[in-house]
């Protein structure tokens, strides 16, 4: 489903702070299977993830989804293929204060045009299934961590993306949240989705939900 | 029911309805800033209205006035006009008609102002009655009927009764005129029979006015001929240089504000860079958020131009501009009182809206224009 071919990726490049994030990835990965990546902090993980999601371009090499070349594509198209095809959950989960639950996670669709009424009950479902209907509109911010998050995984549902990228998805949660978690990415698979995540958490990548662990070291991969 | 509106026109509603909520969440700067930006119009747009409602004012007022004015001057300065000249005007051709004029300016210490009385013929203001203009009665808290009496500058005291107060009408004219019968005017500031302050003058047609005009300063050299268009110019310019003033005296606020405005417009907070980096990560294209941030800067602009400019016009119309009238109405002691009649000036609108909307809504496109093509990878980071 994503093809990594020799991909290398560079920050600051021709400064002298010049650092080469990534050093030529080759990489399958296989649509409905959760692949975990793991590796320890700046060998290149999250970056990874980044090129994946379509949140940026690589330096050099190539990047297919279903078989298309996307890594030279204008950010309009980007987007396009970001917003129809992946889901995010981000580690810091980058919810937006001062709005409630709701608006957080229809924000996906407002570009997509789908009416309002459509989204909110979409959202009303996954809010259901994530067993936080009794949140529905209250403020982010007031919300415990463990909710925060299912609030970021229905947002990351919400146009029904066929992959979703979770980066250290439990790195914030306590034992039992990350078990919860754990259950909910079962879910996914159940339903055919792909998903790329990131974690040192070993509580993810021995967990029987994760089919694929990938090491990462240096910005090249150490083990498969 | 089917929903028939089109995913276009419905991504727009969402964009203005995350706009709204934007604004929302940062209610207490967004409102800060709307005041200061409406107080900002207001003030402009008040001089603006106020300033254009009296040259409207006095154009109206002054379209009754003669065509033509004629003073004598001697060394440099307005004298009497002696006895002769106005048969020497009868025999210009293309005046249609002349009038000696009977007007001079009397200091009231009572309420330390300076008044202007004018002779009128003895059918509209009877010897030993005068008429005064509105300003000057509330001043003197006249009403007809009253009795008031003046001391000359020979040092004899005229008692005068109020026959009536004069029409409000003209009071940006006539807020401190004391008409009152050509016997009486001579007696007070005894000016001697047969002499004039100036002379009125029409003429048969309106387009000659300038040949009549040069024909007079030819045969009276010793005058001075004014005409009707030159004072409305006149009065247009003191208004022109009192708006001017007051804008230097403001200039130091309005400077405040464009550097505030500025300074909230070109820069964005790490928490809004934030944002746009999650709305761009999570598929909103660099357009969605460019429009939005448009959005917002239109509508803070819009509605404070809006409050600005409907404040600006109640003040000005409706309460008579109280808080710059000292200043633009400028009499020295008698600030005459009179409705302004509601004069808009389109030019003048579309220039504060160029001045004021279009450079603010500008100075947000940049900076969110810079933050919206970046890379949405930061928010992984």
């Amino acid at each position: 489903m994503i093809e990594l071919s020799n991909i290398k990726k560079a920050f600051n490049q021709g400064k002298p702070n010049e650092y080469w994030a990534l050093n030529g990835i080759d990489l399958t990965l296989e649509a409905g299977k959760v692949t975990a990546f793991r590796g320890p902090s700046g060998s290149g993980k999250t970056t990874l993830l980044t090129l994946v999601g379509c949140l940026s371009r690589p330096t050099s090499g190539r990047v297919r989804f279903r078989g298309e070349d996307i890594s030279g594509l204008p950010e309009r198209f980007l987007t396009e293929i970001r917003r129809q095809s992946f889901g995010f959950i981000f580690q810091q989960l980058n919810l937006i204060k001062g709005l409630s639950a709701l608006e957080n996670v229809i924000l996906p669709g407002f570009p997509t045009g789908r009416p309002r009424a459509e989204l909110v009950a979409s959202a009303s479902q996954l809010f259901a299934q994530l067993k936080l209907e009794h949140r529905l509109h209250a403020k982010v911010e007031w919300l415990s961590g463990g909710e925060q998050q299912r609030v970021a995984i229905a947002r990351a549902l919400i146009n029904n993306p066929q992959v979703i990228i979770a980066d250290e998805p439990t790195a914030n949660l306590d034992t039992a949240l990350s078990r919860e978690f754990m259950a909910i990415l079962e879910s996914f698979t159940a339903a055919g989705k792909t998903v790329l995540l990131t974690s040192h958490d070993p509580l993810v990548v021995e967990s029987s939900a994760v089919h694929r662990v990938v090491g990462i070291r240096d910005g090249k991969l150490t083990d498969d | 029911m089917p929903n028939l509106a089109s995913p276009w026109l419905e991504k727009q509603r969402h964009l203005i309805d995350f706009t709204l909520a934007s604004l929302g969440r940062r209610k207490t700067k967004n409102l800060g800033l709307l005041v200061a930006y409406a107080l900002l119009v207001f003030v402009l747009a008040s001089l603006a209205l106020f300033t254009n409602a009296l040259r409207t004012e006095a154009t109206f007022v002054l379209a009754g006035s003669p065509e033509v004015i004629l003073q004598r001057m001697v060394a440099g300065r307005h004298d009497l006009i002696p006895p002769g000249y106005l048969d020497k005007i009868g025999r210009i051709r293309g005046v249609q008609k002349k009038e000696g004029r009977l007007w001079g300016y009397y200091y009231d210490p009572v309420v330390n102002a300076n008044y202007t009385f004018m002779a009128r013929p003895a059918e509209e203001v009877a010897s030993g009655t005068i008429m005064v203009g509105a300003t000057l009665a509330r001043a003197r808290g006249l009403a007809a009927g009253n009795v008031i009496s003046f001391r000359s500058y020979s040092g004899k005291l005229f008692a005068f009764k109020v026959a009536s107060a004069l029409s409000p009408d003209s009071e940006l004219l006539s807020a401190d005129l004391v008409l009152l019968s050509e016997a009486d005017f001579r007696a007070f500031f005894e000016y001697p029979a047969g002499h004039y302050t100036d002379i009125a003058l029409s003429v048969a047609n309106p387009l000659e006015v300038r040949n009549i005009a040069a024909k007079l300063a030819e045969a009276l050299p010793d005058s001075r001929p004014i005409l009707r268009e030159e004072v409305l110019r006149t009065y247009q310019s003191v208004f022109d240089w009192r708006e001017g003033i007051v804008l230097t005296v403001l200039s130091g606020a309005i400077l405040a504000f464009v550097i505030l405005a500025w300074e909230k417009a070109s820069g964005l907070s790490a928490e809004e860079k934030r944002e746009i980096g999650i709305l761009k990560a999570i598929g909103w294209e660099t357009g969605d958020v460019i429009r939005m941030k448009l959005w917002e800067g239109l509508l803070i602009s819009l509605t404070a131009f809006l409050l600005g400019f409907v404040g600006a016009y109640i003040h000005v119309f409706h309460f008579g501009a109280p808080i710059f009238e000292p200043v633009l109405k400028g009499w020295a002691v008698l600030y005459p009182r009179f409705t302004l009649v509601p004069a808009v000036d389109g030019l003048q609108i579309a220039t504060l809206f160029f001045f004021t909307v279009f450079p603010y809504t500008a100075a947000v496109l940049v900076p969110i224009w810079r933050a919206a093509i970046t890379d949405p990878d930061a928010v992984m980071r």
